[in-house]
């Protein structure tokens, strides 16, 4: 009753390829647009501090979002499994540092679409292995990229400008009049703008999975010798696979580090934030852009909404908090894969389909 | 069922409206600990230390100036990431002063403390060259930093037969804490005369030494310095035990020499160094006060045996500097509820001289931290301490940094990291 399609009826081929074909998608998405651009920064979450909100909810999640969509770009679209985000993110943050600090006066966002760029240049090398191996294998060899490139963060003194502290950090920097990031940087500037970069791209990522590209990965992901027999070359497949994962994972290193974090070192980049982010794109569905949102979403505010929550509201000690949260997620992810092993992407489709039927269900 | 939901709905939505009501006529203290995690055996004891003192000043007193002290944890695992999520957190909130007990989180928040006004005190541990207080307003080392800590081992070390011809081995934890006093080593190790040679034991490795140790039995430095933390201290004197290293001839820093990183090994680890700024044991009325008023009655989550442990005391004496700065916070502005920027005065106007250590309880602890505008870490002095199978034991007396050799050093680094920040705020002293 509330989803139908009944009634809908398209006259042209283009309304027919439109990203979202029924007209309560469009409702829906336009209701969920201002809701991110104008009530959260307006009223933020009722009961949460502003600055929480801002800080440690919303511009993060929208960081991770982007990140699984990279991840789910690669292991959910295009079949390849890589346990090297954390570095891959780490690779954004300090090619976006290297470019900063060599070109000061460069737009900070053409730094972080640069460092992108960078990043999908090296995920490409990293990707190589994939054109002779898969499966276990390939998580083999996408681990020792996160090994080596950690240890190079570390080792390589050049990649943090010889800094005593062995760390990157980002500066003020300004754009039209306003600083956007850096420790002067209103939360709210950096939220439009982490925002309107997570729109952008995911509007980019739905429209390219729906085409050529997105199709040739899926077929290199079903089968990969049919879809060679059907003229997709796994050379050109797999490979934009990796760039393209990896320019989106790049660009939200960039964005945690210049955009949230302010600071980081090689810590932030290791190989447990690589398994956050594979949790994250697993429990949001595999191949779904939705997915990557929901996942990103339940992993990152539940253990943070506890550990709040518990703390101010009962009284309870940080630290029991914290394990709590711990073992929170982790029954939780158990569940859900035992109930929905499909993600959370699944089970909102089954809600649509509900919806549909309600309230004859037949 | 339905019930149940809405009951759950409901107890959310109490649960978040009483969030937002954390403004009550009290002091907030946030301190970032590690209760779990690798580095939990440390941190445990430093966070116990340093939210019993205020539990103490709370029932003793009733508060600094009749206001309690709310010492609340923000847990972080040791992790810089987290840490600075807790920063995040208490913003808007008044904070007084931010406690982040890891090198790693103060580097990441060292910048974002100007903008809201709440002042950081890393007590012997953070950026060396927040020492510079004109550099940086907000930051505070007391009692001394990693690079004069550094320079007073060398001394100890250069009255202990000489430095000249030696080979240093310098073990280290592969973060930012551990990689902090390497330019003292580079700047030094020419001028004095011996030659350092750099191990590095990365996080994930640090239960397990033995290519670490395998690399000082060959290269047989005559001294091995230790900037250690957590679960990677025990595991080093064990190697050196087992490779024979002399342990009268391996000195730790200030974090690397603790009942817990001893204690399990007891005799085996007997003559093993270590600098310290506090003293050991529960000789001192102000800790007999937090045993009697908060450890017996059971109100922490301390045991009996904790205090007068090496870092059950430290956590304590940064909470004493902390107390003080709000009390002359207090006095200096009139105002019972102090701001961050007002503890940020007291901080540099903090006096805790032998007179006032008496006076909290605290005669022979510790070198007096006397503040200033310009001089942020006080150039404390240090003193070696060994562990005799079952105990701590003091066998030196003050040993005093090489200022001539710091200072210049700390100037250069506080110059390098403003250098690329645009819009940095700096202060005059005059």
């Amino acid at each position: 009753m509330f989803y139908r399609e009944t009634g809908q009826f398209k006259s042209k081929y283009k309304e027919e390829l439109a990203a979202f074909p029924l007209a309560e998608d469009k409702v829906g998405i336009a209701i969920l647009l201002v809701i991110a651009y104008v009530f959260i920064p307006l009223f933020g979450i009722p009961g949460l501090s502003f600055e929480f909100t801002m800080g440690a909810i919303m511009i993060p999640v929208f960081i991770f979002t982007i990140t699984t969509l990279g991840l789910n770009i690669l292991l959910g679209f295009a079949g390849q499994i890589s346990l090297g985000t954390g570095a891959f993110m780490g690779v954004g943050a300090y090619s976006c540092y290297k470019i900063m600090t060599i070109f000061p006066d460069l737009n900070i966002i053409i730094c972080v679409i640069l460092s992108g760029l960078v990043t999908a240049i090296v995920g490409m090398i990293f990707g190589l292995p994939s054109l002779k191996i898969k499966g276990f294998y390939l998580i083999v060899a996408t681990l020792a990229a996160q090994f080596f490139l950690e240890w190079a963060f570390i080792r390589v003194a050049w990649l943090y400008n010889y800094n005593d502290s062995g760390g990157i950090e980002g500066t003020n920097k300004e754009m039209f009049g306003l600083i956007v990031s850096g420790p002067q940087s209103d939360a709210l500037t950096r939220y439009f703008i982490v925002l309107t970069l997570l729109v952008l791209l995911t509007w980019l990522a739905s429209n390219v999975i729906r085409g050529r590209i997105g199709r040739s990965w899926m077929m290199i992901r079903d089968m990969d010798i049919a879809a060679e027999l059907i003229g997709v070359r796994p050379l050109t497949a797999k490979l934009s696979a990796f760039a393209f994962s990896s320019f989106y994972i790049g660009i939200s290193g960039a964005l945690m580090v210049f955009f949230w974090l302010g600071a980081a070192e090689v810590e932030s980049f290791d190989v447990n934030h690589s398994f956050t982010y594979l949790f994250m794109v697993i429990i949001g569905g595999l191949g779904s852009i939705t997915g990557s949102y929901m996942g990103a979403a339940l992993v990152w505010v539940i253990p943070v909404l506890i550990k709040e929550i518990g703390k101010t509201a009962f009284g309870f000690d940080a630290f029991v908090m914290e394990n709590f949260s711990i073992i929170f997620l982790g029954v939780a992810i158990v569940v859900i894969l035992i109930v929905e092993p499909h993600g959370l992407a699944r089970l909102w489709q089954i809600t649509k389909q509900k919806l549909r039927l309600w309230p004859f269900p037949y | 069922m339905k019930k149940l939901f809405i009951g759950a709905v409901m107890a959310l939505g109490t649960a978040f409206s009483s969030v937002s009501l954390s403004f009550a006529d009290e002091l907030l203290v946030p301190n970032m600990t590690y209760r779990v995690g690798p580095y939990a055996a440390n941190g445990t004891m430093m966070a116990n230390g340093f939210t019993d003192y205020f539990l103490m000043l709370n029932e003793r007193d009733g508060g600094i100036g009749g206001v309690k002290v709310k010492a609340e944890e923000c847990e972080t695992g040791y992790k810089a990431q987290v840490g600075v999520e807790c920063y995040e957190s208490y913003r808007g909130k008044n904070a007084l002063v931010h406690t982040p007990n890891s090198t790693g989180i103060t580097l990441q928040i060292l910048q974002k403390a100007p903008e809201d006004e709440v002042p950081i005190l890393t007590m012997g541990y953070g950026l060396s060259a927040a020492a510079k207080g004109e550099t940086f307003p907000w930051a505070f080392n007391y009692p001394t930093s990693y690079w004069s800590q550094m320079t007073s081992i060398l001394s100890y070390i250069e009255s202990q037969g000489g430095l000249k011809g030696k080979k240093i081995g310098f073990l280290y934890l592969d973060v930012g804490y551990g990689r902090e006093p390497i330019p003292v080593l580079e700047e030094l190790g020419p001028k004095m005369g011996f030659e350092t040679l750099y191990v590095p034991v990365a996080g994930k490795e640090m239960q397990n030494q033995s290519s670490h140790w395998l690399t000082i039995r060959k290269e047989k430095p005559d001294w091995v310095i230790m900037w250690g933390w957590g679960a990677m201290n025990p595991t080093a004197i064990k190697e050196a035990a087992k490779t024979r290293f002399p342990l009268d001839r391996f000195i730790g820093n200030w974090w690397s020499g603790a009942h817990v990183d001893t204690q399990a090994l007891g005799s085996k680890a007997k003559g093993y160094l270590a600098s310290s700024f506090t003293t050991t044991g529960t000789d001192f009325p102000a800790i007999q006060d937090m045993i009697k008023y908060v450890v017996k009655p059971g109100g922490s989550k301390t045991e009996m045996g904790m205090p007068g442990k090496v870092l059950y005391n430290r956590g304590m004496f940064n909470a004493v500097i902390i107390a003080e700065a709000i009390e002359v916070a207090q006095k200096m502005t009139g105002k019972k509820n102090v701001t961050g920027a007002d503890v940020r005065l007291g901080l540099e106007n903090i006096k805790l001289d032998e007179a006032r250590l008496k006076e909290l309880g605290l005669e022979g602890f510790t070198a007096p931290v006397i503040g200033s505008c310009a001089d942020h870490e006080n150039g404390g002095s240090i003193f070696v301490q060994q562990w005799d199978g079952s105990d701590w034991k003091r066998i030196t007396g003050l040993i005093p940094p090489m200022t001539d050799v710091v200072q210049p050093l700390l100037t250069a680094a506080a110059e390098k990291y403003v250098s690329d920040k645009s819009g940095w705020t700096t202060q005059k002293c005059n």
